[in-house]
């Protein structure tokens, strides 16, 4: 088993980064009435732990024993009908999915399960009738009508069961439905904090672990604490026992994008522009998302340049990347902004140095 | 065991006015309004203003006050923007609904009871042009026994021709004295405590919408019992601390762009959202006095486009690292356009 899951945290007393918000949720929890809730924050950030902590302590270990399910939908929507293909994984009191992989039909995944969940409720000993939670992922990508009928289907049903969403950034989240949930901000773990969770997991796995060392993972992680965890385990596979220096190795995809950096650094011609195309198309294929690479590509380069050209190039790579989500095929825009950087690069060059 | 749900009512549908007379700060609304009540006769209404100042309570408290709660089911339609409100529903549904004549006019229970039905049209800025022209006609058709209340934020969206066949009445921002008043007497109600602090930030975070102070009210208080600071509060809205805004600003300030880099990153690790972190930028910008008016603008303008990109989908820490270099640019007064060009 990874070390990133055998130490996620299983209940809300065991987490350790985000006590404070562990211990709201507990006391939320224990007064029996829990609101809509929306965590947001980066990814890493330990939203999804939160999560599955916070459903254990609402019903107990039964929340655990999940199932991997692969549901057709069969939707009458008006003049046709539709089938749906979605992968949930549920429990007794729980059902968790990812609309947005329904595509532009997310719309009805919503309606229709949160319809069949209302349908069944759970009952408890004493004949009282409980509610189930619906997790729901990446809701900041669903489509707006999807996020509409949300909002409805969010209030008739709220009797029966209770949703929880998760999505990395609220603003692409509509206001109705911010404002008919709890938020819930869950930052990214300080640096400190990630040292703390390394040297957790060091004394459980019995390993001597350089302070110093520590501090390195912690840095190169960006804060992402599944990132820390992951490379943190990688290091431990190369070399034990520890030393304070150690290679710290990136992925591999990050060493690929600085070697395309340096080679457009090193030259700006038409010849240079296609050997970089190939580059990135094998980074597209290896299923690198397109906004990340440019991101990557912008870090990297604004650790190289000059601090006149630094503002030029990171305006562009933000127009490429809104230009990006609109069009289609993202090898355009990325090609566009090195093409773009090399023009600027070079014409810096012949009027700095002639 | 699965927890037991309490039915626990939001704090917005708890305290909202019954009658007309309670709706706070609307005085000129309220004077008028009454008069309607004692005599039963009223026009086709068209109330507009921004969100949360009692614009539906208000549709809400007359059609109750005319007709009582034994009528209100078959004289009262109810549409707002969560329902179907294509140019079909206007053709049959409301149409239907308009089209069918009432009972002569005697009071039951103490309540006027007038020979008209209430269609209540809520949001209808949102209502497609198209809808609202199949609407026209069917106000004067039915005119004698159906009045029509929209309910918008901008009156501009709503057609001419309907606007001018309603009565309009104008809902004003609230007042801070008059939030606190209302939010004192909720918190009375619920057992909360909330320092003089934390009431004004309340304030200040809603700006003039009651629904969002309440809502804000009500999930800090379930989040973190019955004592209220303005932290807590703070963190429940969403709105980000005012240091972080002032870092980052200072970041740009001192010219560094690797610091602004940093800061931005900051941001954007601790999860806060951009959209909100460039509104709260603005005010900041807009309102700082050592700011050149050309500067201002200059930012401003960036402000806005990357707005509309994020509304597009772009990426957050792209957007705002380019709107941090651009407020650089201005503040220090570094050249706006690249100056090596080919």
């Amino acid at each position: 088993m990874l070390w990133v899951d055998k130490y996620r945290p299983k209940a809300l007393d065991q987490v350790i980064v985000h006590e404070d918000v562990a211990q709201n949720l507990k006391k939320l929890v224990s007064e029996q009435d829990c609101p809509h809730l929306l965590f947001y924050g980066p990814s890493g950030s330990g939203k999804k732990t939160l999560i599955m902590a916070l459903l254990r302590q609402m019903f107990g270990s039964s929340s655990e024993k999940v199932k991997v399910e692969n549901k057709t939908w069969k939707i009458n929507a008006g003049t046709r009908n539709i089938d749906i293909e979605l992968t949930t994984l549920s429990s007794t009191h729980h059902v968790e999915m990812n609309p947005s992989d329904a595509g532009f039909q997310d719309r009805y995944v919503v309606q229709e399960i949160i319809k069949e969940m209302a349908k069944n409720r759970p009952i408890d000993t004493k004949g009282k009738k409980g509610f189930k939670v619906l997790v729901l992922n990446e809701v900041d990508k669903l489509s707006r009508e999807a996020q509409h009928s949300l909002r409805r289907t969010m209030e008739k049903y709220s009797a029966s069961c209770r949703l929880i969403l998760c999505c990395n950034s609220s603003s692409k989240v509509t206001e109705a439905i911010r404002s008919r949930c709890l938020n819930i901000r869950i930052n990214a773990p300080r640096e400190d904090q990630i040292v703390k969770v390394l040297e957790f997991i060091a004394k459980k796995e019995n390993l001597q672990l350089p302070a110093g060392f520590a501090v390195r993972v912690a840095e190169k992680s960006n804060r992402s604490l599944r990132r820390a965890i992951l490379s943190f385990e990688t290091c431990r596979v190369q070399q034990y026992p520890f030393t304070i220096n150690q290679a710290i190795s990136p992925m591999d995809w990050e060493e690929y994008v600085s070697e395309i950096v340096s080679d457009i650094m090193k030259e700006q011609s038409p010849k240079r522009l296609f050997q970089v195309r190939g580059k990135l198309y094998e980074l597209l294929i290896n299923c690198i998302p397109p906004e990340i690479l440019l991101k990557r590509l912008l870090h990297d380069l604004l650790r190289k340049l000059d601090a006149e050209l630094k503002h030029e190039v990171c305006h562009w790579a933000a127009y490429y990347e809104h230009r990006m989500r609109l069009g289609q095929k993202a090898i355009f825009h990325l090609e566009a902004f090195i093409a773009k950087f090399m023009s600027i690069y070079k014409a810096f060059l012949i009027a700095t140095f002639g | 065991m699965a927890p037991i749900l309490q039915s626990s009512q939001p704090w917005v549908e708890k305290y909202r006015p019954k009658q007309v007379k309670d709706v706070a700060h609307q005085d000129e609304v309220v004077r008028v309004l009454t008069n309607t009540l004692e005599t039963a006769n009223c026009p086709h209404m068209l109330f507009y203003g921004p969100p949360g100042t009692g614009k539906t309570t208000t549709a809400l408290a007359i059609a109750h006050q005319l007709f009582g709660p034994e009528l209100y089911k078959s004289r009262v339609l109810e549409l707002n923007a969560s329902d179907d409100r294509g140019i079909n529903v206007v053709r049959t549904k409301i149409k239907d609904f308009a089209a069918v004549a009432v009972g002569s006019g005697q009071r039951q229970g103490g309540y006027p009871c007038p020979t008209y039905k209430i269609i209540i049209l809520d949001e209808a800025d949102s209502m497609t042009e198209d809808a609202q022209n199949a609407l026209r006609r069917t106000m004067e058709t039915y005119s004698k026994v159906t009045r029509f209340f929209f309910i918008c934020n901008y009156i501009s969206r709503i057609i001419e021709p309907l606007a001018s066949r309603c009565a309009k009445f104008r809902f004003k921002p609230l007042s801070e004295e008059i939030m606190t008043s209302r939010i004192l007497h909720i918190c009375k109600e619920e057992g909360l405590n909330l320092d003089a602090e934390a009431l004004s930030t309340l304030s200040t975070i809603s700006q003039g919408d009651l629904r969002r102070a309440i809502t804000y009210l009500q999930g800090a208080a379930r989040l973190f019992g019955s004592s209220i600071t303005s932290k807590d509060l703070i963190s429940v809205s969403g709105v980000i601390p005012q240091e972080v805004v002032g870092a980052l600003l200072a970041a740009c300030k001192s010219g560094n762009f690797d610091l602004a880099n940093k800061e931005v990153n900051n941001v954007i690790a601790d999860g806060y959202p951009v959209s909100q972190m460039l509104s709260q930028l603005f005010e900041v910008v807009v309102e700082a006095d050592d700011i050149s008016d050309e500067q201002k603008a200059r930012i401003c303008k960036r402000l806005g486009e990357a707005d509309k990109c994020l509304v597009d989908g772009a990426d957050e820490y792209l957007q705002l690292l380019d709107v941090a270099s651009n407020t650089m640019r201005a503040l220090c007064n570094m050249p706006q356009e690249f100056s090596y060009e080919t």
